[in-house]
């Protein structure tokens, strides 16, 4: 039928759907998991016809009849397109809104929720494009998973840090120093007053810097400069691994040096190993930073993959307790609102539907911990102001050229950054506007502290303004 | 160019200039406004990962000004005056720390 490129078979296929999966009078349950996909249908596919292709594709349908169907109840395990929805400006596109009954999905496995909703139906012929722009994830399906290890609050009361953003910093250069070198670094920028280093997402374990040289040395990097400044530091250890067995050989390494926080790259590394090593972190007490490497390969086009925010629905599913989310400000892109919708949808516990900031369903967390978001990429003391008004007190902020730059070097470069965000947070609470006022801040501050006087005189010309492909 | 000095910090807010009682007043002030329950702990030497310092009297649950919680801290100040003391504030609807910062040194404090 479809996959004969016939055009009357062709038509045949698309009919059977619509008559099966196009549900326009149905109502979804509290149950059901809930798709919003901006699909692109093929020259002459009416929408109701490839809403219900792409709703039998991602659920209980095949390309041809077959008699087993005979022996299941379909209306209890098909997925429905139960709303169409026209783009304004776009004659192609449309939204379809479909809602998956309970059973489908595995218990706890955001790998088998993934294979359902984003596996086949995403080559699908009958489609030019497709693109799910977010998931409504039911209470009952979340309550399933274990989510992030510790969550927002928690980490805090690990590391005895209140009222104001993390800072960080990734070491650079990104490959090629050796494991004693690095530990220098990381010690340097721990002692100028970042609250942690990481390690590059590329550094795993190559041949200049095996991983469990790596860790020692930073673990003792860690050591000294925490009881030189008498606070908590932690620095990332990337535990990303060519196989599940690897990772967790480097995890449980990890926790025997007693380091506080661990790293995993979670698309590149799988959801599988993601979900097994954040089981392991809330048993074994270790934070969890969560990379995105490989994320706008998925998210980036407009009108295909998937929206950075179903990304980051999964990865609190999955759990981690950091992740990256882009900085509105800095080299990387992202729109202000919408940004700030996937953020909330990262930290808070009940997010409203708000189409403006792209969010498609009301989602309720239920409790799950918050996951941190972390601004990170082209960024310096000069953004600080922004930062703070944009994000708030519940972030991470990564400074790595803006605090590895530092004419001074990474400890002075830690220190201009520390007081950067220190004065903000200080003026923000005594009621002052940063966005109105953020420059003057950070000129006063700079009377009392050389170090921000340094690095405010190096990087205040550089600008970055490129236009957001992330719009609505 | 300049090496950075060893010292030791106590979290939020000291990397500032230590502040002013008029400038401890504002954050309190601030703390109060989200609907915080503001209190007051102090710690002769205390390490990083001391999680709980003395706690001064109980929490504030009463204060309705910066003035009431700054009253304690200056009572715990005179009292106290070797200890470093740090405000700090709880959201019980979060259930949860929200806020710490340093409110006073010892004059003997040391830098590494």
């Amino acid at each position: 039928m479809v996959q004969t490129k016939s055009s009357a078979g062709f038509k045949a296929g698309v009919q059977d759907y619509r008559l099966t999966y196009y549900t326009p009078d149905y109502t979804p349950k509290d149950t059901d998991l809930l798709a919003a996909f901006r699909v692109t249908a093929q020259p002459g596919v009416p929408p109701e016809e490839a809403g219900a292709a792409v709703a039998a594709e991602s659920s209980t349908g095949t390309w041809t009849t077959v008699w087993t169907d005979g022996l299941t109840d379909l209306d209890r395990y098909k997925g429905r397109c139960y709303d169409i929805e026209p783009i304004p400006g776009e004659d192609n596109q449309f939204f379809a809104f479909i809602a998956y009954p309970l059973d489908l999905f595995e218990e706890g496995s955001v790998t088998n929720m993934l294979t359902s909703i984003v596996g086949n139906v995403f080559g699908f012929k009958a489609l030019r494009a497709l693109r799910l722009e977010d998931l409504r994830v039911p209470v009952a399906y979340l309550k399933t998973f274990q989510g992030p290890p510790h969550g927002i609050t928690v980490e805090r009361d690990k590391l005895n840090k209140y009222g104001r953003p993390l800072l960080g910093c990734t070491i650079k250069p990104k490959l090629g120093l050796s494991a004693k070198n690095y530990g220098r670094a990381v010690y340097e920028c721990l002692r100028g007053g970042l609250d942690f280093t990481k390690d590059d997402e590329n550094i795993n374990s190559q041949p200049f810097m095996r991983w469990r040289d790596r860790f020692l040395f930073v673990q003792e990097a860690i050591e000294k400069a925490q009881a030189e400044t008498n606070e908590i530091k932690g620095h990332y250890l990337n535990v990303t691994a060519p196989t599940l067995e690897q990772m967790m050989e480097r995890a449980e390494f990890a926790k025997e040096i007693g380091t506080p926080i661990i790293m995993h790259d979670y698309l590149t590394g799988g959801f599988t190993a993601n979900t097994t090593l954040a089981r392991w972190c809330r048993s074994n007490g270790l934070l969890l930073h969560i990379h995105r490497a490989m994320h706008a390969v998925i998210d980036r086009q407009k009108n295909h993959g998937m929206h950075f925010r179903v990304l980051a629905k999964c990865l609190r599913m999955s759990g981690g307790d950091h992740l990256h989310s882009g900085t509105v400000v800095g080299k990387l892109e992202g729109e202000r609102g919408i940004t700030m919708g996937f953020v909330d949808l990262m930290r808070e516990d009940y997010i409203e539907e708000d189409r403006s900031r792209g969010i498609f369903f009301t989602q309720d967390w239920a409790s799950m911990p918050g996951v941190m978001p972390v601004a990170s990429g082209g960024i310096h003391v000069w953004h600080m102001p922004a930062l703070v008004e944009i994000f708030g007190d519940d972030s991470c902020l990564q400074f790595g050229g803006g605090t590895l730059g530092h004419p001074w070097g990474n400890a002075p470069g830690a220190t201009a950054n520390r007081v950067a965000l220190e004065a903000c947070i200080q003026a923000r609470n005594e009621g002052r506007s940063l966005a109105r006022e953020g420059n003057d801040v950070i000129r006063e501050a700079c009377r009392w502290s050389p170090e921000l006087a340094a690095a405010c005189e190096l990087w205040k010309e550089i600008k970055f303004e490129f236009e957001a492909m992330d719009t609505l | 160019m300049k090496t950075l000095s060893k010292e030791r910090r106590y979290e939020t807010l000291s990397y500032l200039p230590p502040l002013t009682d008029q400038q401890i007043a504002k954050q309190i002030e601030y703390m109060i406004d989200q609907g915080f329950i503001p209190a007051v702990e102090f710690e002769e030497d205390p390490k990083p990962t001391d999680h709980h310092w003395t706690l001064w009297k109980l929490p504030l649950f009463q204060a309705r000004s910066a003035q009431d919680v700054l009253n304690e801290v200056r009572e715990c100040r005179s009292e106290y005056s070797n200890s470093y003391i740090r405000v700090i504030g709880f959201d019980n609807i979060k259930q949860c720390q929200m806020v710490s910062f340093i409110v006073h040194k010892p004059s003997n404090s040391r830098r590494y």
